[in-house]
């Protein structure tokens, strides 16, 4: 099979999915050429930096009847619109009693490993997850970055599409053929019997290289990558507990109130998952702090393949 | 272009609908019926009358936390807008938003919203599809002096001015934003003189004159139609009760100043001129006065006999199916 980049991946399902729907457009303060050249400035528009009110036109335009995709670039610039999203976006259907549709898609990049700092490295997540109203992905692999964006931008409420500054040029295989991947639908990338790890994004690439050589000493690891954060996929995640009866998770998030902390819930709070539990939940995440801009301590701030190999140890271990 | 007749009478209905709805409002929200918080737009009815009637029905608006006005005024039913100020399953919004966010999009009211400046960018989105369908419809922002000073206003004029979007922003300056004067927040006096900055027509009118407001409305509404980009009017007007309703809330405005602006009354003066040109006489003012006041108790008596939502409800309506 034919193999292409995350963001590559992002761009077919992008191209594909406007051709499909006249209603689509696309706004972000830098317009990609590709797109520009094919649908033209009218539906690919370069906006001045004002993500603020770049979201709420896409809150507005959704609400009469068309399909807007937004990219707000680094999620830092999401933060810029944060009354658009939180009091707006994410709301408007409830409050509103539900009498017509926003299906709006925002892409984001997140993650850390670029030297860029504090502002630019963060994983936020988890504080959209505490709003209701918005659904989310998080894509590990190119296969699911054009499967999922697809389902995304044909979906008929706001999501948001979190994607992976660290699997930007990582190359997969990807059909030629049209496909989707739906939505709380999470993917075993490796079977196993001895441990769960729940992965996010860059850190199911590292979870694959842990269980090597995990496997090398003799332990059988399952990962499992939720791919969308909500609707977050419970059953699978306890499933998969239930049958090895240990989990680490592991995320480029910080620890607290995080992706992380939601799934050790959502296993530890079912009691048939928490009865087959052999060992206490072990959660290898980011150093709660702003992340440094030196490699030497941004480097150590992050979780990697080591902390996870780590972390399984101590969980087999109990 | 002059109005018939009848659409001035209508127009008058249109404002003397917004009080008495309003004047009950006040009374139901005191008497423990209605929740929460209601804002009052008595004595700014011109403004949002003025503006509707010089638009089509399938143009759209957006209003502010003060948007009772502006959903009458662009014909939204009656009983369904005190349904869901009395919380019942058959509001507008099946009684999950209340008097902050009544919004009906099947007659191209966005809602009205609890952020200060949050709608300013939402109906500029519906400006841009406006012009991407093409067909000529136009889109109306409305928004106080107090949204004139926040962020969104300022980028979402500037984007529609950039891409001559079909908008009218429509300032109603009431001299306070919540209890803070206008004088001591604005740096200039007239929001209207923002627009140069932005390279399009603003005007000042007189709030209170709902047929200035709508003549400047039609300039603005053609401009936009034809494909020449946004407008700013900024209305004068005034409020004649406190922020909110809630009881024992501070209104640090002079009374002196309060009792000025009720003399320049919108409805009075607007009846006054059309008693002048005979359009209507004491008796028939009198008598759709009645009317309204009757339409008014109707829906009074269907909020009262609505049934609250069902428990099941409150988790209906996150997302879109």
């Amino acid at each position: 099979m034919r193999k292409i980049s995350y963001a590559q991946a992002g761009m077919e399902a992008l191209v594909e999915e406007m051709r499909r729907d006249p209603t689509t457009f696309h706004l972000s303060t830098d317009a990609p050429d590709a797109l520009v050249e094919e649908f033209g400035s009218e539906r690919v528009r370069a906006t001045p930096i004002a993500e603020g009110a770049l979201t709420g036109i896409a809150v507005g335009a959704a609400g009469s009847g068309f399909r807007p995709i937004i990219n707000w670039s680094m999620v830092t610039f999401s933060f810029v619109a944060m009354d658009q999203i939180v009091n707006q976006a994410a709301k408007i259907h409830y409050m509103f009693g539900g009498q017509v549709k926003f299906p709006i898609t925002f892409r984001t990049s997140v993650g850390g490993g670029r030297r860029v700092a504090a502002q630019h490295s963060q994983s936020p997540y988890s504080m959209f997850m505490n709003l209701a109203g918005l659904k989310m992905i998080l894509p590990s692999t190119p296969y699911d970055m054009k499967g999922l964006l697809k389902t995304v931008i044909r979906d008929d409420n706001p999501v948001i599409s979190f994607e992976s500054n660290r699997l930007m040029g990582v190359a997969g295989e990807v059909p030629e053929e049209p496909y989707t991947v739906p939505l709380g639908k999470a993917d075993v990338k490796r079977e196993g019997s001895d441990v769960t790890i729940v992965a996010l994004a860059w850190l199911v690439h590292e979870a694959l290289a842990a269980a090597d050589v995990l496997d090398k000493e003799g332990v059988s690891v399952e990962v499992l990558d939720p791919r969308t954060l909500v609707p977050l996929d419970c059953d699978a995640i306890r499933a998969s507990v239930q049958k090895t009866g240990r989990l680490v998770i592991a995320d480029e998030a910080g620890p607290t109130a995080g992706a992380s902390a939601e799934i050790a819930a959502v296993a530890t709070e079912d009691v048939e998952t928490f009865a087959k539990m052999k060992a206490p939940v072990k959660r290898v995440c980011a150093l709660h702090v702003p992340i440094p801009y030196t490699p030497q301590l941004e480097d150590h701030v992050f979780p990697d393949r080591d902390n996870i190999v780590a972390g399984v140890r101590e969980v087999m271990n109990v | 272009m002059a109005l018939t007749q009848e659409k001035q009478l209508e127009m008058l209905r249109i404002m003397q609908t917004i009080r008495r709805f309003e004047e009950r409002a006040s009374d139901d929200y005191r008497a423990g019926d209605i929740y929460g918080v209601v804002h009052c737009y008595i004595g700014e009815e011109a403004v949002a009358t003025g503006v509707c009637a010089a638009l089509n029905s399938d143009d759209q608006i957006i209003s502010t936390h003060r948007g009772h006005g502006h959903c009458i005024a662009k014909g939204a039913d009656l009983k369904r807008m005190m349904a869901e100020l009395y919380g019942r399953e058959t509001g507008y919004c099946k009684g999950k938003g209340g008097s902050m966010h009544i919004a009906d999009f099947s007659i191209g009211m966005l809602g009205a919203n609890g952020i200060v400046a949050g709608g300013i960018p939402i109906v500029t989105g519906a400006g841009l599809a406006a012009q991407l369908e093409g067909k000529g419809r136009v889109a109306v922002s409305f928004f106080g002096d107090g949204a004139s000073n926040a962020g969104p206003f300022h980028e979402s004029i500037n984007i529609a001015a950039a891409w001559k979007l079909p908008m009218i922003y429509v300032c109603e300056n009431n001299l306070y934003a919540a209890s803070t004067p206008a004088a001591s927040t604005l740096a200039h006096s007239d929001v209207a003189a923002r627009a140069a900055g932005y390279d399009i027509p603003g005007v000042v009118v007189d709030g209170n004159d709902v047929m200035a407001v709508y003549d400047a409305t039609q300039e603005a509404v053609a401009r936009a139609r034809n494909g020449e980009g946004p407008s700013l009017i900024e209305c004068k007007t005034y409020r004649w009760r406190g922020h909110t309703e809630r009881v024992g809330a501070a209104d640090p405005r002079p009374q002196g100043e309060i009792r000025a602006w009720q003399e320049r009354d919108p409805i009075e003066r607007f009846v006054a001129g059309l008693m002048d040109q005979g359009c209507i006489t004491q008796e028939a003012w009198q008598e759709m006065d009645e009317e309204i006041l009757a339409e008014i108790e109707e829906a009074v008596q269907f909020s009262k006999e609505s049934p609250f939502p069902d428990l099941e409800a409150a988790v209906e309506d996150v997302f879109a199916e």
